[in-house]
């Protein structure tokens, strides 16, 4: 059994969060194995067999945990451990293979790969964003010039979107998503490439959410943001826990030590040290 | 039986094998099954799929969304060009002037049609508004695959968005299918109101097949590299570029002229040509007592005296009967296509 701190006790007052034995599979099309000539398909479908280009992954392999109000959960884990498909999992956008998912309500994900329209102004995204996400056209109207002003892009909302930075888009998505107050919210690398201005606003509008008794859920590699913003983390390894629990330290220091990471220096008071 | 990479491998992105997670990883979790106590705190499966009554609440909830998300697209598809938005004029401009060009002066055929070229042009544009539908409702789910991980919305959305899309260049196409059709020679009468309904049902029949479709095509690729063909197909059954109910080569065989003619596309076809052209209404067999010497006169020639003796023949079908069918049509489609559409609604986030 893989609990940090053993003293902890079994922490089920209000769950908003439970994952059950969750399995999540998805197909990955065009994976390579194939010469890709419409001779070699010809034989294949001939030969009746499958394409050898569409391959399953079995990305999250048997997960449980349960999450109560006011938790902000970090999730940790090398690159392809499964992290993002667990949100996503969580967040309904992949059906689960096997094991389900139970929410209290809709949760809101904010990955870096969440697209919003790029040919569209900043503007447009921001009214479709705040319509898709079932706010009515006045509480958009009412909300725009706050999200405009979270975002700081400033004149950019009158350009297209393709035309922003990484750090713009994300600023800018971010601001939509947290512009209708959600009860889960799971930000997926979101903040990484913003700069340190914003960095310091998004903290304190997850720790605002968290004071709400909402549930946060963060995906980072900076692990001086996990440890200032979460009370527990969970460790996936293979699409499963390796370890878990509320003491983040000391769930941070093995997993430091298990992928050869130099350990957290913690006496520092400016936590900007970034960990790979 | 697919080839399950993950079960050797973590996922695409593992770099080493060396550490191994704990076979029992299910730490600090409550005696009582879980499902029990999601139950006891009214939890709700996040995948679930809402009842079919619930699944049009939601996207009736979304109607702004649905609304805005047509525009803007709309107004993003001519960005990149520099005369901008005079394409959704231009394009329905230069479709008619290649027929007019072809059919009009190269071949000048009438095939026994009155006014043929307004025939033509009516019947390529309102064709085009159910083939553009079906060509991109058919790829939609593959395309949005971002948009769908990134926001949850009720997906059916992405459908009826592309088909409003194509009803707002629906409306350019009929402005300048108006200014064609009134210099061709065309009165403007009471009955072009009748054009409205028709092509409103037209559009609930494409929303309804672009859910089918969409389906269809948001699994293998194959079915939407080969909806252009059965499109085009379709086209030149549908008497896009001819009249069914006249056409010489159908008049001895009323059963295949029946079934063509009550063919969806040929239904609003005719609905709004016979809305618009007089010469259409004038020409429609059965519009006149049935005359059988003034019917056999009527041939497929292009001789202008006996083009409308076409009028005196029998109808294979009535004007009220097109009604219908047009409605009939409409129905079935949107009732089939929403539900068969729902049924996958937690599954289009897979690819």
């Amino acid at each position: 059994m893989a609990v940090a701190n053993g003293s902890d006790p079994i922490r089920v007052l209000d769950p908003t969060v439970i994952v059950d034995d969750l399995h999540v599979v998805y197909r990955v099309y065009g994976a390579g194995g194939d010469k890709g000539t419409a001779a070699t398909a010809l034989m294949r479908v001939m030969k009746r067999q499958r394409r050898p280009s569409v391959r399953e992954v079995h990305a999250i392999r048997g997960v449980s945990f349960v999450v109560n109000h006011g938790d902000a959960i970090g999730i940790i884990g090398r690159n392809g451990s499964g992290k993002s498909t667990l949100l996503q999992a969580i967040a309904g956008l992949l059906p689960p293979e096997q094991g389900c998912v139970y929410t209290s309500g809709q949760a809101a994900l904010l990955g870096v790969n969440a697209a919003l329209l790029d040919d569209l102004t900043g503007e447009r995204n921001v009214v479709l964003g705040c319509l898709a996400m079932g706010m009515s056209p006045q509480q958009t109207k009412d909300a725009y010039p706050s999200i405009v002003d979270f975002s700081g892009v400033g004149n950019f909302i009158d350009y297209p979107m393709r035309t922003y930075s990484t750090g713009m888009a994300q600023r800018l998505r971010f601001s939509i998503a947290s512009a209708k107050s959600h009860e889960i919210l799971m930000i997926d690398e979101a903040l990484a490439t913003g700069d340190a201005n914003f960095r310091a606003k998004s903290h304190e509008k997850i720790m605002d959410l968290r004071g709400e008794a909402g549930t946060v859920f963060l995906v980072a590699h900076n692990l001086a943001e996990i440890e200032a913003s979460c009370n527990r983390v969970i460790w996936l390894e293979k699409g499963k826990i390796m370890m878990q629990g509320y003491d983040v330290p000391a769930v941070v220091d093995a997993y430091l030590e298990a992928t050869g990471g130099e350990p957290r220096k913690r006496d520092k008071i400016a936590d900007n040290d970034h960990v790979a | 039986m697919r080839e399950r990479a993950g079960d050797q491998q973590g996922g695409p992105g593992t770099l080493t094998d060396d550490l191994l997670p704990p076979e029992d990883s299910q730490a600090d979790l409550p005696d009582e099954p879980l499902a029990e106590l999601a139950a006891r705190y009214r939890l709700r499966p996040s995948a679930a799929r809402p009842g079919v009554l619930a699944y049009a609440g939601q996207l009736w909830a979304r109607r702004h969304f649905i609304i805005g998300f047509a525009t803007a697209r709309n107004v993003a598809m001519y960005t990149e060009a520099r005369l901008g938005q005079l394409w959704q004029v231009l394009t329905p401009l230069l479709n008619a002037a290649v027929y007019y060009l072809i059919f009009g002066l190269i071949l000048d055929t009438k095939r026994g049609v009155p006014n043929f070229l307004a025939f033509l042009i009516t019947g390529i544009f309102v064709f085009n508004f159910t083939q553009r539908s079906f060509i991109t409702t058919s790829r939609v789910m593959p395309d949005s695959l971002p948009l769908i991980r990134a926001l949850p919305f009720p997906r059916a959305c992405l459908p009826i968005g592309y088909v409003l899309i194509e009803l707002e260049q629906l409306v350019m196409s009929m402005v300048v299918l108006t200014v064609i059709v009134l210099s061709a020679g065309e009165p403007l009468t009471w009955y072009w109101l009748l054009a409205i309904p028709a092509l409103l049902l037209q559009a609930v029949f494409n929303i309804g097949m672009g859910l089918f479709l969409a389906r269809l095509g948001s699994g293998a690729d194959d079915f939407s590299q080969l909806m252009p063909f059965l499109v085009r197909a379709w086209m030149y059954t549908s008497g896009v570029m001819y009249s069914i109910s006249t056409i010489s080569t159908l008049r001895n065989h009323p059963t295949v002229s029946y079934l063509l003619q009550i063919n969806p596309a040929a239904v609003f076809i005719s609905l709004v040509r016979n809305a618009i052209l007089a010469t259409q209404r004038l020409a429609a067999p059965g519009s006149k007592p049935y005359n059988a010497a003034l019917c056999s006169l009527y041939d497929h020639s292009s001789s202008t005296s006996v083009v409308y003796d076409s009028a005196y023949c029998h109808a294979t079908i009535t004007s009220t009967q097109l009604w219908l069918y047009g409605a009939g049509w409409a129905v079935v489609a949107i009732i089939v296509g929403f539900v068969f559409f729902w049924q996958a609604e937690t599954k289009y986030g897979r690819g």
